[in-house]
């Protein structure tokens, strides 16, 4: 056990801090509560592309593609200073997260080349195209299918949930290459260009009100067969390292996240009152901000080991599932919270000017109820901690 | 950044998982529950032998002198084999006592009888009120005339809760001297001191009332007044506590593998029970329970080890989890296991039993919630709550 920075860690993060000091916008909160989704998110592609040209974007990613060739703990480093220090999150979430080190891992020397520069930069926005109507948490049942023709595949079907659909440049695809094949096997990952012909992007109105995910539609959309990632027919596990990743990387940004909002929480308690006192004076608020923190406290130190993990042995492990119940079902009891504790209040929109913070909290409170459902729904990832970690029996 | 146990760690903790199960497997923790005082002393000089009643004290007092870590692997060790007696009582909390609050001559001789294995001590603290707040302390330690024969203190009172008091060679008192809280050193066979047995849940550790009568102590019998007594109890609770948690810990991984043991035997419908998820579900959950512990138990260690300001509060976040995940993994444990989990003869039972008796001591879920409220609401943030990382 040793939890202290080398020097290495400490004069990056001193370098880092001092950057980010002079570069932060200062307008980001404004642009975070004013703009639609689509201005934000230009917002963010001009931020991405600052951190970007000073060196900062993909932090543990090679030198030679981009990144700054630096360990994963300054990784982990720059995404809680990011934080700390209030910055905006970068645009290309999915890229930098998932599809990039996915390609990191199983992409040739030109797919490296040619695609995780412009990852870092935020010049080409991706997008997962994973699921589909009939092919939810029994992501193996997928039926987009792609068949060769030459030296291209052409790709028919459909998907959905595709967080920035509508923002991105390339869609990684998780395709069945073989027409005859069932569940995991005949599966094939692609790396489509978003602009080719025969993609049509709609966008899906959630229970927020928002579209922050779209449906993808294909209908012979011709991709080059180069842009196969890993081998034809092993797509499946190409697409486990983007979802273990996907585990493993969502929870620390969720942890901060709720973390900032918590110490808000704190703060806005000291102002309300309840049974003729502040709420903060009133026991059952104190236990529940304190359940609040000790849960947060439980994902961080998680997080901290999973890192720790990783660094050791690699790769991220079926683990990343209790981060994934984690940071989930915390951020939803956690809303609860903060609903109870801001009474009447908690309920107002953004559209209200007698809101609480612009209506963040009954925005946040709608969006937490996906998270036990993105990613890999709650039930999904129990079942995977049974079958892959305690070695239980199948039950499909 | 290295979270995890070191080689040099992870060794203490197979060897002590390779010592407990030799000397101390479960047909052992069933016989010494049955006996009047769950002490074995054969064991416990196995103990002394490994090292272990005196693992965190200077090798000066005849201690092992190795860190906070270590300790909790040892004991989470412990917590897996369910070892019965007075660890806790006599290693943990009163050779933290006696480490921050004896003189010299104190620790030579009480110390290092106990890191030798050749005394049993435990803390007197609790009263009718039941609370951990030192201000509920009212037992009355009465200053004698110093021309009285033996001069010193009168005690008279009460204490409740006091485990492992039926062994202890001697006892550490929480008492008030002229208002100030105050530590005693008073022999168990004192004359005036009368212990009672008050059984528990929990069958591997006893509970006592322990009364006393003009209890007379001699003014050398006196550790500390005042501050110093108050610091030194916050250490010896600190201590205790996280070496509990760190049992509860071990318990917690017990019951996950007796569970999932039985999941993968047990057939109904024509099919090993752990095939349905109803049931995989609760096994998931319990490792979730599992490693969350574990997380925050060796943070806890580290951060205490270090001197970290931010300890105090990761020791009251440890125990607020652990108490309530060692308790809903004995409830999953014994819903998985059906009929056979509520026999006498399934283990689970044990577990169970350990759990409530671990969730109370030292504070329950609610208490440390209020100590992480005071710092989080109240003012004194700790430090280094937003990064993952430490400063």
């Amino acid at each position: 056990m040793d939890l202290n920075l080398n020097p290495q860690e400490t004069k990056f993060r001193g370098q880092l801090r001092a950057w980010l000091q002079s570069n932060v916008p200062e307008d980001w909160e404004t642009h975070r509560l004013r703009d639609s989704m689509e201005d934000r998110f230009q917002f963010l592609r001009a931020w991405q592309k600052r951190v970007y040209e000073a060196g900062w974007a993909g932090v543990a990613w090679p030198q030679e593609y981009g990144g700054r060739g630096a360990s994963l703990m300054e990784q982990v480093i720059f995404t809680q200073e990011m934080a700390a220090a209030g910055a905006p999150p970068l645009a290309n979430i999915l890229g930098l997260a998932l599809i990039g080190p996915t390609i990191i891992a199983y992409g040739t020397e030109a797919q490296k080349k040619r695609y995780l520069a412009n990852i870092l930069s935020g010049d080409e926005i991706w997008c997962q195209g994973f699921s589909e109507p009939n092919a939810g948490s029994d992501l193996a049942g997928l039926r987009t299918e792609a068949l060769l023709d030459g030296d291209h595949f052409v790709v028919n079907g459909q998907k959905v949930w595709n967080s920035y659909g509508w923002a991105a440049d390339w869609c990684a695809l998780v395709t069945r290459s073989d027409p005859g094949s069932e569940k995991h096997k005949g599966l094939t990952y692609l790396l489509v260009d978003m602009r080719s012909p025969g993609v049509e992007v709609r966008p899906l109105r959630q229970l927020t009100g928002e579209s922050e995910f779209t449906e993808l539609f294909f209908r012979d959309v011709r991709v080059p067969a180069e842009n196969v990632l890993g081998a034809v027919g092993d797509g499946w596990n190409v697409a486990l390292g983007t979802l273990a990743h996907e585990r493993a990387t969502l929870g620390v940004s969720a942890q901060i996240a709720m973390r900032r909002q918590l110490d808000r929480l704190v703060e806005l308690s000291r102002e309300m009152r309840r049974n003729s006192h502040r709420a903060s004076d009133e026991p059952l608020v104190r236990q529940k901000l304190a359940q609040a923190y000790v849960e947060n406290e439980i994902l961080r130190l998680n997080q901290m080991r999973a890192v720790s993990k990783i660094i050791q042995t690699g790769a991220p492990g079926p683990e990343g599932s209790i981060l994934k119940i984690g940071w989930s079902e915390a951020n939803q009891r956690f809303q609860a919270t903060a609903q109870e504790i801001l009474g009447p209040y908690a309920q107002l929109t953004g559209a209200s000017d007698l809101a609480i913070d612009n209506g963040a909290w009954s925005y946040s409170y709608l969006r937490a109820r996906g998270n036990t459902i993105e990613a890999g729904t709650s039930e999904i990832q129990r079942n995977i901690i049974g079958q892959h970690v305690l070695g239980l029996p199948k039950s499909y | 950044m290295h979270f995890g146990l070191s080689e040099t760690q992870q060794a203490i903790k197979n060897s002590a998982r390779q010592f407990l199960t030799a000397e101390c497997p479960m047909a052992g923790v069933r016989r010494l529950m049955e006996t009047e005082t769950a002490f074995d002393n054969a064991l416990w000089s196995k103990f002394a032998e490994q090292g272990w009643t005196g693992i965190i004290f200077p090798e000066k007092y005849d201690g092992f002198g190795l860190g906070m870590v270590e300790m909790a692997a040892a004991l989470e060790e412990m917590g897996r084999a369910l070892v019965p007696g007075p660890f806790i009582s006599t290693v943990l909390l009163a050779g933290t006592l006696l480490d921050h609050a004896g003189s010299d001559e104190q620790k030579r001789k009480y110390l290092g009888a106990i890191c030798r294995g050749e005394a049993r001590s435990t803390l007197a603290l609790l009263e009718r009120s039941a609370s951990w707040d030192f201000e509920a302390v009212q037992l009355e330690a009465t200053v004698q005339l110093e021309t009285t024969p033996g001069a010193g203190y009168l005690l008279n009172g009460e204490k409740l809760f006091v485990d492992d008091a039926g062994i202890a060679d001697f006892l550490l008192v929480a008492a008030r001297i002229e208002g100030e809280l105050a530590l005693l050193l008073v022999p168990g066979d004192a004359p005036g001191l009368e212990k009672m047995a008050t059984p528990g849940v929990d069958l591997t550790r006893r509970l006592y009332r322990v009364s006393f009568t003009n209890v007379a102590a001699p003014v050398e019998s006196l550790l500390a007044r005042g501050e110093r007594a108050r610091q030194a109890l916050e250490a010896a609770l600190d201590v205790a506590c996280l070496g509990l948690v760190a049992e509860m810990v071990g318990g917690i991984q017990s019951l996950l593998d007796l569970t999932v043991a039985y999941a993968k035997t047990r057939k109904q419908f024509g099919r090993p029970i752990g095939a349905f998820q109803a049931v995989q579900h609760q096994c998931a959950d319990m490792l979730v329970l599992l490693e969350g512990s574990r997380s925050a138990l060796y943070y806890a260690a580290w951060a205490l080890g270090e001197n970290d300001p931010a300890a105090r509060t990761a020791i009251s976040v440890a125990k607020a989890y652990a108490s309530e995940a060692y308790r809903d993994a004995g409830n999953k444990s014994i819903q998985v296991q059906g009929g056979m989990g509520f026999t006498w003869e399934n283990d689970a039972h044990l577990y169970y039993r350990r759990a409530k008796a671990s969730e109370i001591a030292f504070g329950d879920a609610a208490y440390h919630r209020e100590r992480i409220a005071q710092s989080l609401i109240d003012g004194q943030p700790s430090r280094n709550q937003v990064s993952v990382a430490a400063d």
